[in-house]
């Protein structure tokens, strides 16, 4: 029997020794195939007694499991060497830099996103948003809002005025958002409750003025809203834009052809190395021209103001927009410069949404 | 408008700080600009006397002193000011002091190894007038210790008013007080105006010629005057607010401006020759005025003349021939009505700001003409001594009577508060109004020094101001019933969506001017005359932009010639193709310039690639199809407008009468023309232009058919002209079967070896989708070799060996 035990355990020293498939399968064949050495011993079982065939029988076929197993166990071992072996030489370099993802590098421009930003709170208020041409009539622009011809008034425009026609009527730029007032109020019946964003124009240029800006107006008509409503919604606008707890306010009396009474509306702040924070400080900041709407407004717009009444309001969105997110110099806005636009500029998925927050 | 506290106080009797009357005029709606209060500035300045002053070890021009400050023992200050003698009085400043004109605290410092425990201070760096080189000397008697600015009179406080264009009358400080002492700040100082008796008639006659020009014109002559300077009160009237006294008649005219908000005109009347006609100016008649302008007039232009000719620019300012001076014996003192509009336009064109002007033309006190020459006879009198004539009146020296029937309610209703009946009363009546009746409607009378109120808000506003806007309470603003719904108009949707969908693409949004040159404007199809401003602020910001393209090119340019050459930038905004509204449209826009592909920015170790035109295509399907256009409904025809390549452009359109955009590469012309190094990569869609899609009755989506059979790919490739159009080949084999057939793609053009010079290789797979049974072999050749048929014959092509 020592026949056996000598062969199994050369069979074995092959397993081992086998270094790859190949060599294995060598052994394999060499043993087990149709003409391996295990394989010749199990074909004479056949010529034994059956008794022979009971002892040497079991032990051929321990050997055949034994070699079996072996052969199992060394092709996972040299398998997962190799596999190991394969990737090890399979490396790269991790470091490599990527590209930005195109949605970071793209940017929103400031005052877009603000004006997402006043849609999204005045939205939930139940504003509407009102629009209007930038060419406009002086009839819209001035005689309607109540500017009397030549009035001191006017001339605090800086209007922007396109040559006469040949009929002598000369548009012009409008100077404010009111004129979409007018357009809502003749085309709408009350209750009317609309902010009408958009680009102003006023020939004005030096560090604090471009010939160009942009403004938001709000107007609401029915038959109660009063001056009390008014504060409410402003203080409530500021809060929620300026994204405070608290805010202190301060309506004092001021003029507007267009509005009786007219106010004007400063916010607290404190001004600390470019930084402003509102809702501390000793400084008053002018944001926003309010007031309820005249009476001869009203009247211009086709609307009786002994039944309707309402107020409005306007501010510049440049401003609001600068004092929020600390911008310094309102002529950059409109210089197009990419270093400013991808500082002060906001990612494309960074919709203002009430749930989410403005800005983030 | 300026004024000192203490000449409010000539009209208000009050005890009332100054911070209180300051934030109560600003809470009237006087709003208090800024407040110049050197008492408050330089209260920490204090008097001192030099007891020894001793020459600096280390320093030849400075001195070491011994200053006695009136608080304990003498302190040592270094001082290099020449005059810093033992025995002098000076004004100190201790360890920190702010020092308002240097911006500084001063602290004790060391100077050249010398310990300074303090400051001697020069004029100039109490920002007071500096008139002798060194530090301020004081008289012997000046007590050391005490505060210099209390000592020295300084407490005279100046308030600048920022005042709304409506409120004439607080253009005088007598208006001003009348608003305070209704709002409780004092007592109002009204005394009565005696009318001065006339000893002799005028001898000057007045004509107007133009009764609209000069409602009202009042003259008066006093002989025997002795011109000369005005008191030192009336000249520290003057001063306080930066006004420079000139000799007391002049100085009487300006003093009423202000103090009554009535301007007043004195003429010499030795130079006056004959008689005073108030009419319009001859075409081409000159004036040397006050401010030693000389003035060219027109028939617009009012004046005051005689028969010299144009004496006075009516109610701007005088002239110098006829001014007053120092031997200036009998004086016509003038007081008049003007009208409003035609001073403001006056005055603007000529560019004369004067006091005269900033209050005629916002409207002056019509009952006050009369009262304002008997105020200024008396300081004549007063002051210079003399005779005075009767008055010489010409036209209405009264304003019109307003009374407003005025319902209480109005008060709430507008306001929200309630404001009791006598408060009303009060409030109204201190103001000058007068109040009849007790309601629910009461008359009231306007007073006419009031002419900017009309009607019922007026009268509203009156009574909130002084009653307290604070005092308006906050009340919720329900939202009403209205259901939540989305608020924003298609266009405001697509104008939103455009902005996110290119920034999305690594673009950069910018906003540029809606007015550009006039050669740009024109390059884009636009510079019409009815677009062009008649006033521009420039000349490169003169025409309403065709397009946002200009405008773009600028930025970039801008940007790569600050170093940023690689960039994307795109703008959503409006573009004007006439100047009616319906001419103004929404684009979107967007360049690309250098390594700026859709891939990425600038150089990559992964590739770089320059934009080209299938870049800017690229960015205008992306608006398109994030505004919500039909995609499959757009044709893109090759070729666009003049400004871009002519073989590598194309345009957006859905059908030949609604063209959406353009995109391509700039012409290099158009890039030459626009200051800018090409290439620039374009595209510029028009959002008004989409179509609005069809509003669904239900959010709900169409039933998902999901088919139960394999779809089969087979690719076919066509060898084509260069001319074919990869569009056509796609659309042809599309056509062939629209129910089976459910994708068409194009994976590879190949033009090069192995294909002939003219021709190109267009491969496409094409996606078949049973939907009913399996399709057999034979069924799928069929499809196959139609689609063969079908793009052989639309194209002429042949299906590549």
């Amino acid at each position: 029997m020592s026949d056996l035990t000598t062969l199994q355990q050369t069979i074995l020293a092959d397993i081992a020794a086998a270094s790859d498939e190949a060599a294995i399968e060598a052994v394999r064949v060499g043993a087990l195939g149709k003409k391996g050495s295990i394989s010749a011993l199990l074909s004479t079982l056949g010529k034994m007694s059956p008794e022979q065939r009971k002892t040497e029988g079991a032990a051929i076929n321990l050997a055949k499991d034994a070699v079996t197993q072996a052969l199992t166990a060394r092709r996972d071992i040299l398998k997962n060497a190799a596999l190991d072996a394969r990737l090890a030489s399979e490396t790269i370099d991790v470091t490599l830099p990527l590209r930005d993802p195109a949605a970071e590098q793209g940017r929103i421009h400031p005052l877009s996103q603000v004006m997402d930003e006043l849609t999204t709170i005045f939205a939930d208020m139940g504003f509407a948003i009102a629009e209007g041409p930038d060419i406009e009539t002086d009839d819209y622009n001035f005689t309607r809002l109540n500017f009397p011809e030549g009035h001191p008034a006017r001339e605090m425009h800086d209007t922007f005025y396109f040559n006469p026609d040949s009929e002598g009527v000369r548009k012009l730029l409008r100077t404010h958002t009111s004129p979409v007032q007018v357009r809502t109020m003749l085309t709408q019946a009350p209750p009317i409750r609309v902010i009408c964003p958009g680009r102003t124009y006023r020939s004005d240029s030096d560090q604090t003025h471009t010939p160009m800006f942009h403004q938001v107006e709000g107007l609401v008509i029915d038959k109660t809203a009063h001056l009390g409503h008014l504060k409410w919604i402003l203080h409530e606008f500021c809060k929620a834009f300026f994204e405070v707890d608290n805010i202190n306010m301060r309506f004092r009396p001021s003029f507007f052809p267009f509005t009786e009474p007219s106010l004007e509306v400063d916010i607290q702040c404190r001004r600390d190395k470019g930084e402003i924070r509102f809702g501390e400080g000793e400084d008053w900041l002018e944001i926003l021209g309010c007031g309820m709407v005249h009476p001869n407004v009203l009247r211009a717009c086709d609307i009786d103001p002994d039944v309707y009444q309402g107020f409005a309001w306007g501010m510049g969105i440049d401003r609001i927009a600068m004092l929020k997110y600390g911008i310094g110099d309102l002529r950059q806005l409109f210089e197009g410069d990419v270093r400013f636009l991808s500082h002060y500029g906001f990612k494309p998925l960074d919709v203002p949404s009430l749930a989410g927050g403005l800005s983030s | 408008m300026k004024f000192s506290l203490s000449w409010l106080k000539d009209h208000l009797d009050t005890d009332e700080p100054l911070e209180e009357l300051a934030d109560k005029l600003t809470m009237i709606g006087l709003e208090v600009e800024h407040i110049e209060d050197k008492a408050k500035l330089l209260k920490p300045f204090t008097i001192a006397q030099i007891i020894s002053a001793e020459q600096h070890p280390n320093a030849d021009r400075l001195r070491v002193c011994k200053v006695d400050t009136g608080k304990g023992e003498p302190l040592q200050v270094v001082c290099g000011a020449p005059n810093a003698r033992a025995g002098l009085k000076t004004v100190f400043a201790a360890p920190g002091t702010y020092i308002p004109a240097k911006d500084f605290t001063i602290s004790v410092g060391n100077i050249r190894g010398v310990e300074s425990q303090g400051m001697m201070c020069s004029a100039g760096e109490l920002a007071l007038p500096d008139d002798i080189d060194g530090i301020i000397e004081l008289p012997a008697d000046a007590p050391v210790g005490e505060s210099y600015a209390e000592w020295a009179k300084l407490g005279d406080p100046v308030l600048e008013i920022n005042l709304t264009p409506n409120r004439q009358d607080c253009t005088g400080v007598h208006g001003i007080a009348r608003d305070l002492a209704a709002a409780d700040m004092g007592k109002f100082k009204d005394p009565a105006i005696r009318q001065i008796k006339g000893e002799f008639p005028c001898p000057v006659k007045v004509t107007v010629a133009d009764a609209t020009l000069c409602p009202g014109f009042g003259l008066r002559l006093v002989r025997g005057v002795k011109n000369g300077p005005s008191p030192e009160w009336l000249q520290k009237r003057l001063t306080s607010i930066g006004l420079r006294p000139i000799n007391a008649l002049v100085d009487i005219t300006n003093f009423l401006t202000f103090d009554r908000a009535r301007p007043l005109h004195v003429f010499d009347a030795a130079k006056v020759k004959g008689d005073i006609v108030v009419r319009r100016a001859r075409d081409g008649e000159t004036l040397l005025a006050l401010d030693g302008k000389t003035y060219t007039l027109d028939d617009k232009v009012c004046v005051i003349a005689d028969d010299n000719g144009v004496e006075s620019l009516a109610g701007i300012m005088g002239g110098e021939a006829s001014g007053c001076s120092a031997e200036t014996t009998d004086v016509l003192i003038e007081s008049a009505l003007w009208n409003e509009i035609n001073i403001a336009q006056t005055g603007r064109r000529l560019g004369i700001n004067s006091d005269a002007r900033y209050r005629f033309e916002r409207g002056v006190d019509a009952a006050f003409m009369l009262p304002g020459l008997e105020l200024a006879t008396k300081l004549v009198l007063e002051l210079c001594g003399g005779t005075p004539s009767e008055i010489v009146v010409v036209g209405n020296p009264h304003a019109d009577d307003r009374v407003i029937d005025f319902p209480l309610a109005e008060v709430k209703r507008l306001a929200a508060i309630d404001v009791p009946l006598v408060q009303m009363r009060m409030i109204l009546t201190r103001l000058g109004f007068m109040m009849a009746g007790t309601g629910p409607v009461v008359k009231i009378a306007v007073p006419s020094w009031r002419s900017d109120v009309h009607g019922k808000a007026d009268i509203v506003e009156e009574i909130m101001r002084i009653y307290g806007v604070e005092k308006v309470p906050m009340t919720p603003f329900d939202r009403g019933a209205a259901p939540r719904k989305p608020i924003l108009t298609p266009i405001q949707l697509r104008t939103r969506r455009a902005k996110r969908a290119l920034a999305v693409r690594g673009m950069v949004e910018a906003v540029t001017w809606s007015f550009i040159s006039k050669p740009h404007a024109e390059l884009f199809g636009g510079g019409a005359p009815e677009l062009a401003l008649a006033n521009p602020i420039a000349a490169d910001l003169s025409d309403m932009r065709p397009s946002l393209l200009p405008g773009l090119v600028r930025a970039a340019q801008a940007n790569a010639d600050r170093g940023v050459a690689d960039l994307a930038l795109f703008e959503v905004g409006q573009i004007f193709k006439g100047d009616r509204p319906q001419d103004q449209f929404m684009a979107a826009a967007g360049i690309r310039h250098g390594l700026a592909s859709a891939k990425g920015m600038g150089r990559h170790w992964s590739g770089a690639a320059n934009a080209d035109a299938l870049d800017a295509k690229a960015d205008a399907f992306a608006v398109l199809a994030a505004a919500g256009a039909p995609m499959q409904a757009l044709q893109i025809v090759a070729g666009g407008p003049g400004w871009l390549h002519p073989g590598r452009s194309g345009t957006i359109q859905i059908g030949p009468q609604n063209i959406l955009g353009y995109f391509g590469e700039l012409h290099p012309r158009a890039t030459e023309a626009l200051g800018a190094d090409g290439p620039l990569l374009a595209f510029e869609v028009i959002l008004d232009r989409i179509p609005d899609a069809k509003v669904r009755a239900t959010r709900a989506r169409p039933v998902l058919e999901l088919s139960a059979f394999q779809p089969v790919s087979r690719d076919f490739a066509f060898i084509v002209d260069r001319s074919v159009r990869s569009g056509d080949l796609v659309r042809a084999a599309q056509g062939v079967d629209k129910k089976l057939i459910s994708n068409v793609t194009l994976f590879d053009v190949y033009e090069g070896k192995g294909v002939d010079d003219s021709k190109k290789s267009l491969a496409i797979a094409v996606t078949i989708q049973p939907r009913e049974k399996t399709l057999t072999d034979q069924e799928i050749d069929a499809i196959g070799a139609k689609i063969v048929a079908e793009v052989t014959k639309k194209t002429g092509g042949a299906l590549r060996a």
